[in-house]
């Protein structure tokens, strides 16, 4: 029911996130949703990517620093309120998101938001427990 | 204008026959009071009847600030604790101070010699001195203090930090003779200019500055901006503090050092002899009437020249060459002693931090400004920047707490520090030098 994220350490000066992702090009690595949360020193670049292993292995063998997370891909109601109505029910739980960000694909009439939480167990047990769609990495990564 | 003619002004067969016999008493007070010194002496085959010029001084081995480390806090004191009356510190490598302890005789003194080098600098009773050096275990503070006491000149304790009272305080006071790091002269000029007090307006007339490197042209700056003569002060707190050499107010080139109490050396860092007058090296002192902690030989790690050419201001001490670097990797950041080694090892007490690092001092806005970087790798690496964040902080703090240097961590990738084949390059220091 997880979903592995890559992400990248990124020092503020220009043309890193230009060489990121152009290393991955080069591998024929396609990015599937991303985000950057950027300080005034660095970034930390989160990639949902089709093929993990490639992606890791090209940068590490460039210097930068990889690690694996796991996140959680929820379908989302494409209407008004949809996104409030599972943060309310994760909030009752008192459930935390550290970060979020919106996928680029639709599933079916559905949006799908990657979560990050401090409890990702206990999460993805209470949105499946309210009737939420929580997909699968491997399906995730192709579409 | 001396503040005690007859010492300030002994002819050199006079001054010298004095060291003589001053170098000969403290030796063996050491040989007898310091077990240190009576070891070292013994392993060098040496005992103080052997010294009977000042050249012999040449055959005594040098003492170490890694000796006072390891002697930490009192072992190297040569005076019962009952006879001594004061205690200061400077920082040390492994977060433990240097600790230095005067007997009163020692506080008499230092604060004679900060008499003559305020008198020296241009300052005399009537003068209202506004001491900005720190005050605490740091000599800079009460040094200057006392002898601006004993001089008989009205001492107002500011200490430093607090700027904005400062420039009010000075301006109010009616302050003639300023004390600080030279970089803080600077910063308090800047500070007052925003505050709309024109420093032209003030009485201010000598700046004793010192406790850093600084430049010819950094003086020129300070000058010009605080409308006062810049004088250059040097001292340390292990041979005794503030005072140990000045510029006189006449000449302004080349700074006194009080030979009556120091043997000053210049020697080559390497080897360790003896350098011609004129040749640069590193400054060797050796404290000839200090009882708390006398130093033979001290090794002072600065780098300077002396010369022995008579002064126009009549005083028949030698002077030393303004301070042109350090023969250690010592750095002086807003006038607090850091060693790379000492930033190396609080990084490698904090989990995960590989060695990975460089210091870089700039100086923006005339203070002194350290940035250390740090090589993130994927032990280090989160993918939240919450906990990066709190990382930075935390190597900051440690930093802040076991040195007291406020400095900003940069996390960089990795390798993107120069790894060198030989002596790593841990320091970048662009500010300005001569």
């Amino acid at each position: 029911m997880k979903v592995e994220q890559i992400s990248i350490f990124i020092e503020n000066k220009s043309g890193r996130l230009a060489e990121v992702t152009s290393v991955l090009g080069e591998a024929g690595v396609n990015i599937r949703a991303l985000s950057l949360a950027d300080t005034s020193d660095f970034g930390i670049l989160r990639l949902i990517v089709n093929d993990r292993e490639k992606a890791k292995a090209v940068l590490k063998e460039k210097g930068f620093t990889v690690s694996k997370t796991e996140v959680v891909a929820i379908e989302v109601p494409d209407r008004p309120g949809g996104l409030s109505d599972i943060l309310r029910t994760l909030d009752s739980q008192g459930i935390n998101v550290e970060y979020m960000y919106a996928f680029v694909e639709r599933c079916g009439e559905n949006a799908v938001i990657i979560f990050r939480f401090d409890e990702t167990e206990k999460a993805i047990q209470t949105l499946t427990g309210a009737g939420y769609n929580v997909l699968e990495g491997e399906r995730l990564y192709q579409m | 204008m001396y503040y005690n003619e007859e010492f300030e002004t002994l002819p050199r067969p006079a001054l010298e026959a004095l060291q003589l016999k001053r170098l000969k008493g403290m030796l063996e007070r050491v040989c007898s009071g310091v077990p240190f010194y009576r070891e070292t002496f013994a392993r060098a085959g040496i005992v103080p009847a052997d010294v009977q010029s000042l050249a012999d001084l040449r055959r005594l081995p040098f003492t170490y600030k890694q000796n006072m480390r390891d002697s930490y806090p009192y072992g190297l004191f040569a005076a019962p604790m009952e006879e001594i009356v004061r205690i200061h510190a400077s920082s040390g490598t492994t977060g433990k101070p240097t600790v230095v302890g005067y007997t009163q005789k020692d506080i008499d003194t230092w604060t004679e010699l900060m008499a003559r080098s305020l008198v020296t600098a241009g300052v005399h009773r009537g003068d209202i001195i506004h001491n900005a050096y720190g005050y605490g275990l740091f000599t800079g503070g009460l040094g200057a203090h006392y002898g601006a006491e004993k001089l008989g000149a009205s001492v107002i304790p500011m200490s430093g930090g607090n700027t904005k009272r400062q420039i009010l305080i000075m301006k109010d006071f009616g302050s003639t003779v300023l004390t600080c790091t030279p970089s803080y002269s600077l910063y308090l000029g800047e500070a007052a200019r925003e505050e709309g007090v024109d420093f032209r307006s003030l009485k201010l007339r000598v700046g004793i500055f010192g406790a850093e490197p600084w430049s010819e042209s950094m003086r020129k700056e300070i000058e010009e901006k605080l409308n006062l003569s810049a004088v250059d002060i040097y001292g340390l707190s292990e041979i005794m503090g503030p005072g140990v050499a000045i510029e006189c107010i006449e000449a302004k080139c080349g700074l006194h050092i009080w030979e009556d109490h120091f043997i000053p050396e210049i020697i080559d860092p390497e080897t360790g002899e003896p350098l011609p007058e004129g040749e640069k090296g590193e400054l060797v002192i050796t404290t000839i009437t200090k009882e708390g902690i006398p130093l033979v030989r001290y090794r002072t790690r600065d780098i300077t020249s002396i010369t022995y050419e008579p002064c126009r201001c009549g005083r028949t001490h030698a002077r030393i060459a303004r301070m042109s670097g350090r023969s250690d990797d010592m750095l002086i950041i807003r006038g607090v002693n850091v060693f790379p080694s000492q930033i190396e090892s609080i990084l490698m007490d904090i989990e995960g931090v590989e060695p990975h690092y460089l210091l870089i001092v700039d100086r923006k806005d005339n203070l002194d400004i350290l940035e250390v970087q740090v090589e993130v790798d994927e032990r280090l690496f989160s993918d939240e920047v919450k906990h990066l964040q709190s990382l930075t902080q935390t190597i900051e703090k440690a930093i802040k707490d076991l040195l007291g240097v406020t400095c900003k961590v940069r996390l960089v990738e990795p390798r993107t520090i120069v790894r060198s084949e030989g002596k790593a390059k841990r320091v970048i220091d662009k500010r300005e030098r001569n």
